[in-house]
């Protein structure tokens, strides 16, 4: 693989980072891999013990498992959204991040649907979702959703990962035989002739066409899980439109973060310039705007009208005494802080932006449980039972410590990512030079090369 | 368990005789061949495998019935009685909340006293209006929602009215109680405690029997008990003759003292369905507690504190009774 200069550039600053595995990698996989083993024990637990040792009961009958499930498939939507868009319009700026956002969608749709798996109860039996599927039902639709867009987005960042792989094949890397041989057998024979080239920009854009209506589908099926069932709550037309922007905008800051994480990890201010963040920020800022619409119009309708069941919840979730500081919570932290923090000219730095999109993230978390908890513990029909755990819900340490390990999994899976392709796509850098060279206006501001250090530590 | 597929109907009809026992026993063992010689009577020869293999003649009087047995295959559990369409109707003028159905379910299905697949309710419609003693058990939907999200057709709707579970099929990934607008069912969160011959029982979908840990359960109408033209445990142990259960398109029902019109005693007495407006179509009628046999209170006065507390929000209620 010939690389111009600037690719040359890109690739020698990243070099090391696939070459190296470091004590600091060996720490943070060992801190990630004991948090995934007490995920285990508990795992183990659930299955000796039975579903009994979680917190769910038969009126919550799903808690933090779908929770879980809900979010990390949320981010994996969004990854594949902005990759897709990033791709499709070939945004000059977005060339250094695309691997990124395409990395989050695999990762986080290994992780959520294992979630899923969790709050089964007999897994057993899940070749039965295949052996006897039954097509009225969402879980089916989900099903089959999910499993054409994991081939989808895995073939997209394959695809995107090709060219890089024969950019390591050729580049006489200090490492190991295997992952030599492993690059060689990825990179099938791409050599960088012409009809190679065609072929595989053809296949990345068909990928981005498809994936990206795909996500949207997918992200609606997940929300007729619960839109298309008779709870209040649940049972909204909005649903599919709520959770697809609800899922861009985490992933969104998902992606902020990550971005961060790696700049500081692997110094890749140069890629992941300030002005990355800022885009990246205004695009935040909309997507929280649309949320907020959304979360809005969702609320106002239901207490408004006043529907008996409606405002059983809508009061459990406003109710100071049950769930109303996380109500506040999740629409403090998760709407109104991304649009101040970016909206202010003051606080619109990279460090600031990331810390919001961090505080998000979790608050978006926070509201996926106000969607699914809530819900399930008002039934129409009165409970009336004395057990304290049947009529509320309330996780148990297994349940956490699945989802502590769902977590640390991935992180886990980005960290050695990170150490198996380069995070800034080298090759993708292709037809531009740097990030911002094209925009003229910007041009004095990034003339400087790299690493200028951040002072603030966000939490 | 193909054998039992290929029973034809008018085989069928042969299901109390000793004939039909041959064969269930041939595949399902639930019939007992009992030793002991205090029965004389030499009624006719019916002819059995044994567990070797082996053909056998036994005297029927050797033989003792078993509950329990699943007496149809797979397939019919999931077809369904033809002909049928079982109903139920539920007298709330005559509960007083004896509980009688309930540990009678209970002792039937061999269900743990806190799964309750049958309970009652004490709901109140209006502020002003006084409360009621409500039995719920699964409604039986004409337009179940729970079998429209049941992602591996585990819950299913028959021909004659009933939906039913088959757990051998059923994945625990509980949609389906998601789905329920009457949280009608449960879940077997641990490894049910089942006697050891019960839980040594051919499973059926009728019977619900030997219940599975990890998978959904509920209210079945007791169909296995239908075919033998039994009622329902919960309306023969009434005291009070709540339940009514029968056939929709025979016109009767019946709570084991009387039975009526089904159309007639809807009619009459302004029969209801219970959340119509969520369009499911339940099969269970209610009749409105008009004139009412007993006063709200006897059903509340001997329960245990326990279950009394169920009841808190009523508490001042009763006291002022009182």
């Amino acid at each position: 693989m010939e690389l111009n200069t600037y690719q040359q550039e890109a690739f020698n600053h990243q070099r090391k980072n696939i070459e190296t595995f470091g004590k600091r990698t060996w720490g943070w996989t060992i801190f990630y891999l004991l948090w995934i083993f007490v995920g285990g024990y508990a795992l183990y637990l659930q299955i000796a013990k039975g579903h009994g040792i979680t917190g769910m009961r038969d009126n919550v009958v799903w808690g933090l498992y779908i929770v879980n499930f809900i979010f990390f498939i949320g981010i994996s939507y969004a990854g594949a959204i902005i990759a897709g868009l990033l791709h499709l319009f070939k945004v000059p700026w977005g060339k250094p991040i695309i691997r990124v956002a395409q990395m989050m969608t695999i990762v986080s749709l290994i992780v959520g649907p294992v979630f899923i798996l969790l709050c089964v109860g007999r897994f057993d039996r899940l070749h039965h979702l295949f052996f006897y599927p039954r097509l009225q039902s969402p879980m089916t639709w989900d099903v089959m959703a999910i499993l054409t867009y994991f081939v989808g987005s895995v073939l997209f960042l394959y695809m995107a990962l090709i060219k890089d792989f024969a950019v390591y094949r050729d580049a006489k890397l200090n490492i190991p035989k295997w992952k030599q041989r492993l690059y060689k057998f990825l990179a099938i024979g791409y050599r960088g002739a012409a009809s190679q080239k065609r072929h595989l920009i053809i296949s990345q854009n068909l990928l981005a066409i498809i994936l990206i209506p795909l996500s949207i589908i997918v992200a609606s099926i997940l929300s007729w899980i619960f839109g298309m069932t008779l709870r209040p709550g649940w049972h909204s037309t909005i649903f599919g439109p709520y959770f697809v922007i609800g899922a861009l905008y985490s992933g969104c800051g998902v992606l902020i973060v990550a971005m961060w994480v790696y700049r500081k990890m692997y110094k890749l201010d140069y890629y992941f310039t300030d002005r990355h963040f800022k885009y990246l920020g205004f695009i935040m800022m909309v997507l929280a705007a649309g949320y907020g619409y959304f979360t809005f119009s969702e609320y106002f309708t239901s207490w408004f009208g006043s529907e008996r069941w409606d405002s059983e919840v809508i009061n459990k979730l406003f109710n100071p005494a049950e769930y109303g500081w996380w109500t506040l919570f999740a629409n403090l932290a998760g709407i109104l802080l991304p649009i101040l923090i970016i909206a202010i000219p003051a606080t619109r730095k990279t460090n600031y932006i990331a810390l919001a999109a961090f505080i998000m993230v979790i608050a978006l978390w926070v509201k996926r449980y106000l969607i699914i908890v809530p819900t399930l513990e008002s039934p129409l029909l009165p409970m009336q039972d004395t057990r304290a755990e049947v009529v509320k819900y309330s996780a148990t340490w297994p349940e956490w410590a699945l989802t502590f390990a769902g977590i640390a999994s991935f992180l886990l899976f980005f960290t050695l990512m990170s150490k198996f392709v380069t995070i800034v796509p080298v090759s993708g850098l292709e037809d531009t030079h740097r990030p911002f060279e094209l925009n003229h206006e910007h041009q004095a501001e990034h003339s400087i090369p790299p690493a200028k250090k951040e002072e603030v530590q966000p939490a | 368990m193909k054998k039992e597929e290929t029973i034809d109907k008018s085989r069928r009809d042969f299901l109390k005789t000793a004939a039909i026992a041959t064969a269930a026993t041939a595949t399902c063992g639930s019939l007992v061949c009992s030793c002991s010689s205090n029965k004389s009577t030499v009624e006719k020869k019916v002819k059995l495998l044994s567990p070797d293999g082996e053909i056998v003649e036994i005297d029927s009087a050797y033989l003792n019935y078993q509950e329990h047995m699943a007496i149809v295959s797979k397939l019919e559990a999931r077809q369904g009685i033809a002909g049928k369409k079982f109903v139920m109707v539920v007298d709330l003028a005559r509960c007083k909340n004896a509980r009688k159905c309930i540990t009678a379910c209970q002792k039937w299905h061999y269900r743990p006293e806190e799964t309750e697949w049958l309970t009652v309710k004490l709901l109140k419609d209006s502020e002003e209006g006084a409360p009621y003693w409500f039995p719920k058990q699964c409604f039986h939907c004409d337009n179940p929602p729970c079998v429209k999200v049941c992602p591996v057709d585990a819950t299913f709707k028959r021909q004659d009215g009933l939906v039913l579970i088959d757990n051998e099929r059923c994945i625990g990934c509980k949609f389906c109680m998601a789905a329920c607008p009457y949280s009608t069912r449960v879940f077997n969160w641990d490894e049910p405690e089942l006697p050891f011959d019960i839980k040594n029982l051919t499973y059926s979908a009728e019977t619900g029997i030997p219940a599975k840990v990890g998978t959904v359960e509920k209210c079945d109408f007791c169909p296995d008990r239908a075919r033998e033209g039994l009622l329902p445990p919960c309306v023969e142990a009434c005291p009070n003759g709540v339940f009514y259960f029968g056939d929709e398109n025979e016109d009767t029902v019946s709570n084991g003292e009387e039975t009526i019109s089904f159309k007639q005693l809807i009619k009459d007495r302004a029969g209801y369905r219970f959340m119509e407006e969520l369009g499911t179509k339940p099969r269970v009628y209610y009749l409105p507690p008009k004139d009412r046999q007993f006063p709200v209170e006897r059903g509340y006065e001997n329960l245990s504190e326990d279950l009394k507390e169920r009841y808190k929000e009523y508490k001042e209620f009763f006291e002022e009774k009182k």
